[in-house]
């Protein structure tokens, strides 16, 4: 029976071209423009890691003070750490994993003399950074806590660096001179480009493009050499000493800091532990506020620090609402195209076919119209998503990939939309009264 | 024309009608705001900075291990930049207007002992030649003379020990920020207090220098310092020259630059225009993006009302041809079709315009928009018009065309 309605439908079409393709293009056009906003709108937005965000947590200590606050006009408190409280909260190591980070910008020095020094971007981080983010390694592992406490010259490498250095081979074991000391890798992190750079959205805003991290080195061996921080750094009160020592001794907050914390219980306990915290450096004299502070989890993190533009949710309802459009658009040239054949419902149903035959019948017709302004959505998607490269800037265009999950969600749309939306034509046409057609004619 | 006899045909396609409505005033809605919204972008994307624009050249470098001696290389190397032919000024400054990365801002105070600051400012440093380098206008008062200049290691100790020996005295604001501490007023030689009521002196006035970055705070909040800066501070080189010079200049530069010290690392090295080109782009890709869905609904509702006035056309041969056989003209069958897709537009106008408003109201409670300007209603309402008019022109004039004899003949 289906496919007898499917050949009605093609008749049907055929009879109408002119209609048949207007609707087509109607449906084309509006799947393929809300597709490719959301392409865009999924891209920026997407949860970088969805297996493990519900347990990534980024503290914030309230170090600065209500004062602090009421002269910058802004009820926030302190979105990074200063080091002080970074290295005491790692001192008392109260989470599953942790690890403080900061932005480095180091200079590598190739063993080859005859080559300039490459500038390359990393971060010095702490050991539990890997297991904590799920870092793939290619080669080797991550350091060991021992050497985290032992300040050792150790890294761990991008597979990009390290093709540069060393070609194409496991570099586990050798050494790299940074600003002339010499790192030993422990590890190559195979092609690993998270977006948003979820664990450090206070130095990098989040989208750094699409080159991955070079380097991660030990924090304390940062330190140590005086790698200074390539992020932001944001002070209240001026360094009493200057450089890069005198800012480890201020209060500006300039390193980022994440947890891992597996249930309620351990969040529960993490909540007790910097309120603890807070209140025994306001006990200590540090602080003449009282102690406040906030743990947020990643996805809240996230929208906290507005990582997602506005722009593209912006975007996004206005996709919509050109979707919504086509729809009634549609809705209505199916319902001019329905009554038209009042006369062969008619007869149809003088001949007995039920009303449900009728509802198939027309149903099956606005699908077949469906998935053919899919397809031609599938193809002028491909253009949209093609076009957006050359209007959104690089680093978020290269996340609007085509892929699978979204041609088939294009088509889907499609169809289920065109569907729909010919639920009341349908409904009119299987009103239609036989023996008032029969009569007229 | 006569209104009545449509009216009372429309009431038959009850429905039609209604969805027809509905997608004109949906369109409506949308498009109105989507211009708005473009509207924004553009007029941020041509904000003026203020400065020379199309002369101007940027090269930041990053050195290798730290520096004692960045002063005097500092010097070195901007007395070899002067040398190089093309380069009219060069001198260092820790920003530009609209550019990327970390930006310098300072609370200014009117009065010494307030508790809240007056106005967040940004503090543009740099060395001798500033003004002169930016191609930043004064326009009352007097540039900074050779002998104010600082060290900005010397300035941040003596901003951090409370003292003013070793700070600057004067400063040089935009005409933006004068007018809002003191407005209608002159601002030279008026006192203005920065960190813990350090005093310091208006001595000039620029026509402008916006922000690098903060436009809600006041695009054009900005103050000038003679506080000398190197790169191991984060500081640029900036060079102007001829427009038409600028890639052969920014090539000899950067050479020159690599002579002097080969174990440097050029981290930065563009035109300014380049620098404003890519801080901007994503309003410009947002305006791009909307232009597109604004075509593409466009495109919608003008197809929706050429089938939908075609199906009529097709539906009312018989009635057409019997008012023609009655002695109705073409222009009448025409006009008839015209009129009554202004009325349907002009339905889908008036409710279009109520959810526009609406539309705008939750972007304003949600995203901070603006409201939109009044001007939009009827100029959306225009277009709309205009488009309906068009689309329906193809169909009325076929339904024009229907012969007499049409009337005469069964289906």
């Amino acid at each position: 029976m289906f496919g007898y309605y499917l050949d009605l439908a093609l008749r049907s079409l055929k009879r109408s071209p002119g209609l048949t393709a207007l609707m087509v293009l109607a449906i084309g056009f509006g799947v393929a423009a809300s597709m490719t906003t959301w392409s865009v709108f999924r891209a920026v937005s997407g949860d970088p890691i969805p297996w493990k965000s519900s347990k990534l947590f980024v503290p914030q200590l309230d170090i600065w003070g209500p004062d602090s606050r009421k002269k910058g006009g802004y009820n926030d408190i302190a979105d990074a750490f200063d080091y002080t409280d970074a290295v005491a909260l790692m001192r008392d190591h109260r989470g599953k994993l942790q690890s403080a980070m900061y932005q480095v910008s180091p200079s590598v020095v190739p063993a080859d003399a005859a080559k300039h020094p490459i500038n390359v971007t990393g971060h010095a981080v702490f050991s539990e950074f890997f297991p904590m983010v799920d870092a793939p390694f290619k080669y080797g592992s991550g350091w060991s806590a021992q050497d985290d406490q032992n300040r050792s010259r150790v890294l761990v490498l991008s597979d990009k660096l390290n093709q540069k250095l060393f070609g194409d081979v496991n570099s586990v074991g050798r050494s790299v001179d940074i600003e002339g000391k010499d790192y030993r890798v422990v590890g190559v992190v195979a092609h690993w480009n998270p977006q948003p750079r979820y664990y450090d959205v206070v130095n990098t805003g989040g989208f750094v493009g699409d080159g991955a991290e070079d380097v991660f080195l030990p924090f304390n061996t940062a330190i140590d050499v005086g790698m200074p921080n390539n992020g932001n750094t944001n002070c209240n009160a001026i360094p009493k000493e200057s450089g890069f020592v005198g800012l480890q001794h201020s209060t500006c907050v300039w390193i980022s800091y994440m947890v891992e914390l597996d249930n309620a219980a351990q969040v529960e306990s993490y909540r007790n532990y910097l309120e603890g915290y807070m209140r025994q450096q306001q006990q200590a004299g540090r602080f003449n506020w009282p102690p406040k502070y906030e743990l947020r989890v990643l996805p809240d993190w996230l929208s906290f620090e507005h990582v997602v533009p506005d722009d593209t949710k912006v975007s996004l309802l206005v996709a919509l609402g050109l979707l919504i459009v086509c729809l009634v658009n549609t809705a209505g040239l199916l319902l001019a195209k329905f009554l038209r054949r009042s006369g062969e419902i008619g007869v149809r149903r003088a001949l007995g076919a039920p009303r449900n035959a009728v509802y198939a019948q027309f149903l099956t017709e606005a699908g077949m119209v469906g998935a053919a302004g899919g397809v031609l959505g599938l193809l002028l998607t491909g253009v949209g998503v093609a076009c957006v490269g050359w209007v959104l800037p690089k680093d978020i265009a290269a996340l609007a990939k085509l892929d699978v999950s979204l041609l088939a969600m294009t088509l889907l749309v499609a169809v289920v939309a065109t569907v729909l939306a010919g639920l009341y034509p349908t409904w009119r046409a299987s009103r239609v009264q036989p023996a008032w057609q029969l009569k007229s004619n | 024309m006569e209104l009545r006899p449509i009216l009372s045909t429309l009431r038959r396609h009850k429905v039609t009608s209604w969805l027809l409505v509905l997608e004109i005033a949906l369109t409506c809605a949308i498009v109105c705001n989507a211009v708005f919204m473009i509207g924004q972008r553009l007029h941020r994307m041509n904000l003026p900075s203020g400065v020379a624009e199309h002369q101007l050249l940027q090269i930041q470098l990053g050195g290798i291990g730290p520096k004692s001696d960045a002063d005097a290389q500092t010097e070195t190397d901007l007395a070899a930049l002067r040398q190089i032919p093309g380069v009219r000024q060069a001198t260092m400054t820790n920003q530009l207007p609209f550019s990327f990365g970390s930006d310098s801002n300072g609370t200014l105070m009117l009065d010494p002992h307030q508790q809240q600051g007056t106005a967040q400012v940004a503090q543009y440093m740099g060395g001798v030649g500033l003004l002169a380098t930016l191609g930043t206008r004064l326009i009352a008062g007097r540039d900074f003379e050779p002998g104010e200049y600082v060290d900005f290691d010397a300035a941040v100790q003596a901003l951090h020990d409370d003292n003013t020996r070793g700070l600057p005295q004067d400063l040089i604001i935009t005409r933006g920020l004068a007018e809002r501490l003191w407005p209608g007023e002159s601002a030279l030689g008026k006192t203005v207090y920065f960190g813990k009521a350090l005093p310091f002196r208006v001595i000039g006035v620029v026509a402008n220098l916006a922000r690098p970055k903060n436009h809600w705070d006041g695009v054009e909040y900005s103050t000038l310092w003679p506080i000398r800066m190197t790169s191991a501070e984060g500081a640029s080189y900036i060079l102007r020259t001829a427009p038409q010079d600028r890639q052969a200049v920014l090539k000899a530069a950067v050479a020159k630059l690599k002579q002097l010290d080969p174990n440097r690392v050029v981290l930065v090295k563009r035109t300014y225009d380049e620098a404003r080109h890519e801080y901007f782009a994503n309003d410009r890709a947002m305006a791009g993006i909307l232009v597109g869905v604004i075509a593409a609904l466009l495109i919608v509702t003008a197809l929706g009302i050429v089938g939908l006035a075609s199906f009529w056309v097709g539906q009312r041969r018989r009635t057409i041809g019997v008012r023609r056989a009655l002695g109705a003209t073409r222009g009448d069958i025409l006009r008839y079709f015209l009129t009554e897709n202004f009325l349907l537009a002009g339905f889908g106008i008036a409710l279009g315009m109520v959810l526009a408003y609406g539309m705008n109201l939750f972007l304003m409670v949600h995203y901070e928009l603006p409201r939109l300007p009044g001007i939009y209603f009827p100029v959306g309402a225009a277009v709309l018009w205009i488009i309906g008019q068009c689309a329906v022109l193809g169909p009325a004039l076929r339904a024009a065309n229907v012969p007499p004899v049409v009337a005469t003949r069964s289906v």
